[in-house]
């Protein structure tokens, strides 16, 4: 039978606020635990939280960035369940009324066509604490620091269909927050959590299967690999006669699993109810339309742009626009270099590759737009050619100084003098007679093959110096006449 | 709406209460009526009236994002009556 995966998914994003969404606590990453949090997010007796108007501006600038409808009027509840690190008994969050509903997101399939993503709801809410089980002999630890940071719950519509699709969405996803400036999108930090929601049905059936939720997934490879795995075990189970169970499963990474989580008596029964210690939200048209003003160019639109002003294909602008950062740094190097083309096959190659290599991301990479401009101006005028770049950009990683500086230093300037690579043409053609005698007695078509031979004979003997365009063109001469 | 014994006990372990067995009845009795008042306020005619999402018709103030609560661990802490590393510690609660 063939099989369809219904996934949709349900990301927690950490808007990046000074200060929590209901004190005035600090949302440091990182420090001593409990030196972030102040009696509000400890849920003393008495205390009431206040609003933060710059969490509530980032979920309008969410909003707006997706074409969604931004409700004028919403409403705080309170989510209620125990547990220890969640010190008040309840969770602040949206339920009825949330900030943002029904926008879109536009993700590019492989096939090159664009698939919209439907966005039910974005809504606000307070962050828990953390249980650390470990180092506390026998008892749990409670670390209230991330208490009370502001989230945006942003909940897709199950309109994907598969794993790839799902990371698609949240590249996505993670490039519109990210351009926004309303989170630093680091999953590695927790500031972006996924937790998908998958189920499958046989082909062409309209009826939903029984969902399963994967919680907390943390990294973009995981997701996919997680979707992966319960997509497989579904469809075994029902296969092998079984039914899947609605519940809510973990991802192992390191086993690449997912199990289920011990589903609590009672579970989800979380007795919403709005909350008494705050009014409802309450914003006008001439709020929202200040910070329409305020958006940046959104990933959609420099991708278009990408196209139209550099003559990029769509998958490469897509990459490229994937995050404000990596934007910049290709503007930045095209606009040095001349060359947009070139410069874009630079960013997404060897730059990529080196980054990727060392577990960085292009805002700490060593090699800086300029200089990597600069470099490609080398190639451009024909100082030095593609592949000896390779090499002085791997000098440039490592810090040995400006493109210029290294290719004066090791004397890596192309040989454009005809005399001199004529020299070389000569000897290698001295050397290698059975290959000459082979190559003359073929016809046009085989001798295109051959000469490669030749060049990289010549390339290897001028130690990759020698300018290929002219090696080609003396070889030629000497060969066929 | 009759209430039965085993909504009581739902009831209460989400709310983590202890109901004494001898004063089951007592409280379903009294959830009974609070079930009936909320039955006959109802039948009010509510119709063309907005809803109401808080008894207070003002709207919520916002906070500047500024910091304003410094580190107050050792203050904090005081109050529990076990830490450690500058954790507040609780029974354990996962196996």
């Amino acid at each position: 039978m063939q099989w369809e995966a219904v996934i949709g998914l349900e990301v927690h994003v950490q808007l990046a606020t000074q200060s929590k969404i209901f004190s005035g606590a600090p949302t440091t990453f990182g420090a001593e635990p409990n030196t972030q949090a102040c009696a509000i997010d400890l849920g003393m007796p008495g205390m009431l939280p206040v609003f933060n108007g710059k969490a509530l501006e980032m979920a309008v600038r969410f909003g707006l960035a997706i074409g969604a409808h931004i409700n004028k009027v919403s409403v705080f509840d309170r989510k209620n369940y125990f547990y220890p690190d969640l010190p008040k008994g309840y969770q602040i969050s949206q339920l009825d009324h949330p900030i943002v509903e029904t926008g879109h997101i536009d993700i590019l399939l492989d096939n090159g066509e664009t698939k919209r993503i439907g966005v039910t709801r974005a809504h606000l809410e307070e962050d828990a604490g953390k249980s650390l089980h470990e180092d506390f002999h026998g008892m749990t630890g409670i670390d209230l620091n991330r208490a009370g940071t502001p989230l945006l719950e942003i909940v897709s519509e199950p309109d994907l269909r598969s794993a790839k699709e799902a990371v698609a969405y949240l590249r996505k996803l993670h490039a519109i927050i990210t351009y926004l400036g309303i989170s630093d999108g680091d999953m590695s930090q927790g500031s972006m959590r996924c937790d998908c929601n998958v189920s499958v049905r046989p082909k062409g059936q309209t009826e939903l299967g029984t969902r399963t939720e994967i919680k907390n997934v943390n990294s973009f490879r995981f997701v996919e690999k997680a979707i992966n795995h319960e997509i497989e075990r579904q469809i075994e189970l029902i296969e092998d006669g079984g039914k899947v169970v609605q519940e809510t499963r973990l991802y192992d990474s390191e086993r690449d699993e997912t199990r289920s989580m011990r589903s609590k008596e009672f579970a989800n029964d979380y007795r919403y109810f709005p909350d008494p210690d705050l009014l409802p939200v309450e914003i006008d048209d001439a709020y929202i339309e200040r910070i329409r003003e305020t958006l940046p160019e959104l990933p959609e639109a420099k991708q278009a742009r990408f196209q139209s002003q550099y003559g990029l294909n769509a998958t490469d602008a897509s990459i490229l626009a994937g995050s404000r950062e990596q934007a910049d740094y290709f503007e930045m190097a095209a606009e040095v270099a001349g060359d947009a083309r070139l410069a874009a096959n630079w960013v997404m190659g060897e730059v990529a590759k080196f980054l990727n290599q060392h577990d960085l991301d292009i805002g700490r990479c060593p090699v800086s737009a300029e200089a990597l401009g600069q470099l490609i101006q080398r190639i451009r005028d024909n100082t030095i050619s593609g592949k000896i770049a390779k090499d002085v950009f791997e000098a440039m990683w490592a810090g040995e100084g400006s493109a210029d500086e290294i290719i004066d230093k090791r004397g890596l300037k192309q040989v454009t003098d005809t005399g001199a690579i004529e020299a070389i043409v000569d000897e290698v053609i001295a050397n290698n007679a059975p290959q000459v005698e082979q190559y003359r007695a073929s016809d046009d078509a085989k001798r295109g093959k051959l000469i490669g031979f030749f060049v990289g004979q010549v390339m290897k003997a001028s130690k990759g110096k020698a300018n290929p365009q002219l090696v080609n063109q003396v070889l030629r001469q000497k060969l066929d006449s | 709406m009759a209430l039965d014994k085993n909504d009581l006990n739902k009831i209460a372990y989400l709310a983590r209460l202890e109901i004494a067995p001898e004063n089951a009845e007592r409280v379903l009795n009294d959830m009974d009526r609070i079930l009936d008042f909320v039955d006959h306020m109802q039948q009010v005619d509510t119709e063309g009236v907005e809803p109401l999402a808080h008894p207070i018709e003002s709207r919520q103030i916002l906070r500047e994002d500024r910091v304003t609560e410094p580190n107050q661990r050792e203050a904090l802490l005081a109050n529990a009556p076990a830490t450690e590393n500058g954790c507040f510690l609780v029974p354990k609660v996962i196996e």
